[in-house]
């Protein structure tokens, strides 16, 4: 494979509270490499907003980032100044944060906003035809160019959101649920946009979701993240057919079928406090398989090419999905 | 449906619309709309469709906030649409609710025990205060909680699966007929969901509660549901059981639904690009004729003339409003 | 973790930073400690026990007319007759040889009495009226909402001035019952809006549900949730209310025998006080009134920043 176009390595983000650290993300450690689409699943409260934020060093205070390095193209960003930063927002790496279709400006048309992106990056108005250009990329129709966003459905402002993203020409997106507060059909017209626009431009994506089948139709690696930390990487097609960790077993176990029914499979949440995470693996308390040797620390190892795995006993309880 | 005797039926919802604004040329929410659900067995009857599509409508209908503009809703022999506040509330010891947001649901100024309070008082469920603790215990271990685990906490002490069980362990006390789930799992984390679902299989299976379970989400109403209703715009596009209309699905509508519901193997992916028609087009309330004639690959001119009736498509009065299936 | 030795040796520092933090958010763990808060009661308490207290320790004697020498200056101060300052009366006499000290004693209370008093009737009406229009809806929603959106137009002022010029010389109490005309709409408006998004809330949806009655629904389910806007609208009236009644007291309306600030600077402007170099005779009462609305606002801010952390310093 190419080299990687995004190296985050050992990222951790803490949030301070009254009673102590929150470890929102903790030695996080990942490639991007181009063209590729990196799943990052978990649950709510698992970290993976915050890692992102890690990456675009956009985290407020009280969370500080606390370790590690995000490497893009070979420059660690976490060593620029504020300034080198800010530019490589949206020129480098573009962000459609969660819910921004609800944060568009409603005083303002479409095309206004979208030219007020370039125009803060590069100095430069944006021309009509680049405007154009943009929403023939997402699909969306020339007429709704002097339109409000409220004049939109959903699923055209989502798609208003991404043309924003690329509108700079990034060599990383990251999209945050960009899919999920939409009906079934919608969302599938919007990750069918974000997938063409994704092979017409060559860029790498990073997609933070908790819907597993939503992974399995977009995505070509997953990471898996509980209570901070990375579980399992894999691509695709491994993740779904062989998932090595416990966690990942019960995330995909947890998309109910269509084509059969099975009785439920219950479980329970995150149960430890994140300010004071269990010694050694992150998943015991919840894990089916807990034993005497998962109060040793885990580090994430490569059980196949492509597979890693932070589970001392991934070999053992590796399951055949078929 | 119809067939059943009006005597047989727990709730009898009758050619009900509800139309807001004028009722000529207002905004149809919910157009001619008929369901049973039957005294003598417990069902989970799921309500589905986009939003838009009239579900949430019919959930504050047959909950009494408001009221249809045609047709009648009756529950028991009481008229739901015309019920003043006396009757109301005795309706709602029989049909009680459960909404989306288990956080909005909770007063953020009084602890947990305050919603198990208020029915008990309400509802003079107790006689006294040992009683009326010994009723919570045992609502609370029905969903798998306990009561000195979360009765004196405040709600954003609680997780969201906690504090959805804890709704629906409400419910429960009142020992109602008729559960109306609106959309109870769209907010609560994946793993979390089985939890929740669960809990409404036993309270049908072992106190014998129906549920409408109002949902976006096909694939829990095919795991939990008896009964589906699929409505599109205000109507009901197709009906039946739900393992019959969600294996074989044939109304075009539905068709497309399905198929987009994110299936969890990337070796089976959305093959073909769909296109969403033009928002104005979606956005006219069509007075006659199917509302997914713009978007519907099998559209013909008959289509917009009146909207089809429900045939006959398959067992278990399995039915779908499109004329594909009318009879020769 | 894995950190390299240099980010050992800094982690003391970081701990100490870490715990610095910590310890500033728990003090904001309970928004009711707000410095703003505090500061703001502390004055208007300090005002209302000046009052009652000083009830007690000083002759309000001196308070009538020719009490004691004329425009006597506060102590240590010479006026322009070349008099000395005296300690019976510390704070100096106004025109009429009433002593300024035993004014402020009387007048500075009644001054809040009227200010209160308005707002606790009008918040009343306004908290009747808001809970009206939001639940009744229609009809009554619209007169309600037509009726202050109106009044809340009208400078109350000019109306008062016309009232009070036909009623004469009226009670304190007659003149906050006036004033409480003005000060309800605020508190309509913004009662009612509450009321319109609670009305959708969840929680109320399942108080009806649980059988609640509309009693119940406002009182028990609404109202807490309302506690700090109604504080900080009560807050705001109280201001408006001593505005307008020093207002018209300065103009000599309002009470006409009862010492108020207003009354002071009324009668300190009309002979002349400003002119004459009697500073403290216009001057003590201005900045009482001052203090006064200090202290108000910063109560008022304070409130804000419980009711809304966001706007709490981290």
């Amino acid at each position: 494979m190419s080299d990687p176009v995004l190296k985050v390595r050992n990222l951790s983000v803490f949030y301070a509270t009254p009673t102590g650290d929150v470890r929102a993300t903790e030695e996080a450690s990942f490639d991007l490499h181009p063209g590729e689409t990196l799943g990052l699943v978990g649950e709510s409260g698992s970290g993976k907003t915050t890692a992102t934020s890690g990456i675009l060093r956009m985290v407020s205070s009280p969370g500080r980032i606390v370790s590690g390095s995000v490497e893009l193209d070979g420059v660690d960003l976490l060593k620029l100044s504020d300034e080198e930063m800010r530019r490589m927002r949206w020129t480098k790496l573009a962000l459609i944060p969660q819910g921004a279709m609800n944060s568009l400006n409603p005083t303002m048309k479409i095309s206004a906003q979208i030219s007020d992106v370039i125009e803060t990056h590069t100095g430069q108005p944006a021309t009509r035809e680049r405007v154009l250009e943009l929403f023939q990329m997402v699909g969306l129709p020339e007429r709704i160019y002097g339109m409000y966003p409220h004049e939109l459905s959903g699923g055209m402002k989502q798609r208003v959101c991404i043309a924003m993203a690329i509108a700079l020409n990034p060599s990383v997106i990251i999209a945050d649920e960009a899919t999920s507060a939409l009906d079934v059909v919608v969302q599938r017209v919007v990750a069918q946009t974000m997938a063409k626009v994704r092979d017409a431009l060559g860029v790498s994506m990073i997609m933070i979701g908790h819907d597993m089948g939503l992974m399995a139709q977009m995505v070509d690696r997953v990471a898996v993240m509980y209570a901070g930390r990375i579980v399992e990487i894999a691509t695709v097609a491994d993740m779904f057919a062989r998932p090595a960790h416990p966690y990942s077993q019960i995330l995909i176990d947890s998309v109910p079928s269509l084509t059969e029914r099975q009785p439920l499979r219950i479980t329970g949440g995150i149960t430890h406090d994140p300010r004071n995470p269990p010694e050694g693996c992150i998943f015991q308390l919840r894990c089916p398989y807990a034993q005497e040797v998962c109060r040793q620390p885990q580090e994430m190892r490569e059980i196949r090419p492509g597979q890693e795995v932070a589970c001392i006993r991934a070999e053992e309880l590796e399951r055949e999905d078929a | 449906m119809l067939d059943v005797a009006q005597s047989d039926a727990l709730l009898d919802i009758r050619n009900v619309s509800k139309i807001y604004g004028d009722p000529e040329a207002g905004l149809v929410a919910l157009n001619d709309f008929s369901l049973q659900i039957p005294r003598d067995r417990a069902e989970i009857v799921t309500i589905a469709g986009e939003s838009g599509s009239g579900k949430s409508t019919l959930a504050n209908l047959v909950l009494g906030f408001t009221r249809p503009t045609k047709g009648t809703i009756t529950f028991d022999g009481l008229d739901v649409g015309s019920a003043g506040a006396a009757q109301m509330r005795s309706y709602h010891r029989q049909v009680q609710a459960v909404f989306q947001d288990p956080f909005g649901s909770y007063n953020p100024f009084y602890r947990v025990q305050h919603v198990f309070d208020m029915v008990t008082k309400n509802f003079g469920l107790a006689e006294n205060k040992v009683q009326a603790r010994e009723m919570m215990e045992d609502a609370l271990n029905a969903v798998g909680l306990t009561g000195d685990d979360v009765l004196r906490k405040y709600p954003h002490q609680l997780s969201g699966g906690q504090r959805q069980r804890i709704m629906m362990a409400r419910a429960y006390m009142v020992k109602p007929k008729l559960i109306v789930a609106d959309e109870p799992v769209s907010m609560v984390d994946a793993s979390l969901r089985a939890s929740i679902l669960d809990v409404m299989m036993k309270l049908r299976d072992e106190a014998g509660i129906s549920f409408l379970y109002i949902t976006h989400d096909l694939s829990t109403a095919y795991q939990i549901g008896d009964k589906i209703l699929l409505f599109y715009q205000g109507t009901l596009a197709e009906e039946g059981n739900a393992t019959d209309v969600i294996a074989n699905p044939k109304h075009p509508y539905v068709q497309l639904l399905i198929d987009s519901v994110p299936k969890p193997d990337p070796a089976d992916r959305w093959k073909g690009e769909i296109e969403l028609p033009a928002e104005e087009e979606l956005r006219t309330a069509r007075a006659k004729g199917c509302r997914f004639v713009p978007r519907c690959p099998h559209a013909r001119p008959a289509c917009s003339d009146a909207l089809p009736p429900l045939y006959p498509v398959g067992p278990n009065g399995h039915r779908a409003s499109c004329i594909l299936y009318a009879p020769e | 973790m894995t950190a390299d030795p240099a980010q050992q040796v800094m982690e003391p520092e970081d701990d100490r930073a870490a715990r610095r933090r910590a310890r500033r958010m728990k003090r904001f763990d309970n928004p009711w400690i707000n410095p703003k808060l505090i500061w703001g009661l502390a004055i208007l308490l300090g005002i209302v026990v000046v009052g009652l207290v000083g009830r007690l320790f000083w002759n309000l004697d001196l308070a009538f007319t020719g009490a004691s020498l004329l425009r006597l200056p506060p102590v240590g101060f010479e006026n322009l007759r070349g008099q000395a300052g005296q300690w019976m009366t510390p704070l100096g006499t106004d025109g009429a040889g009433r002593d300024m000290l035993a004014l402020i004693i009387i007048g500075a209370p009644n001054t809040l009495y009227v200010g209160a008093v308005a707002s606790v009737i009008g918040m009343g009406l306004g908290i009747f009226l808001g809970f009206t229009a939001g639940f009744v809806g229609g009809r009554t929603d619209d007169v309600i909402r037509v009726l202050s959106d109106v009044m809340i137009t009208i400078p109350p002022l000019l109306i008062l001035v016309v009232v009070q010029s036909v009623f004469g010389d009226i009670s304190l109490t007659m003149m906050a019952l006036l004033i409480a005309g003005f000060v309800w709409q605020s508190p309509t408006r913004l009662i009612r809006a509450q009321v319109l998004s609670m009305r959708e809330a969840g929680y109320v949806q399942m108080a009806k549900l649980s059988g609640a009655s509309t009693f119940d629904i406002m009182f028990k389910e609404m109202m807490p949730n309302l506690v700090p806007y109604l504080f900080g609208s009560f807050i705001a009236s109280v201001t408006t209310s001593i505005v307008t009644a020093v207002g018209l007291e300065v103009l000599g309306l309002g009470p006409q025998r009862v010492p108020t600030l207003g009354r002071v600077i009324y009668e300190a402007i009309n002979a002349g006080a400003l002119i004459q170099n009697l500073w403290w005779w216009w001057g003590i009462p201005t900045i009482l009134l001052a203090l006064m609305f200090i202290g108000l606002l910063l109560v008022n801010l304070g409130l804000d920043e419980v009711s809304n952390p966001r706007l709490r310093k981290a």
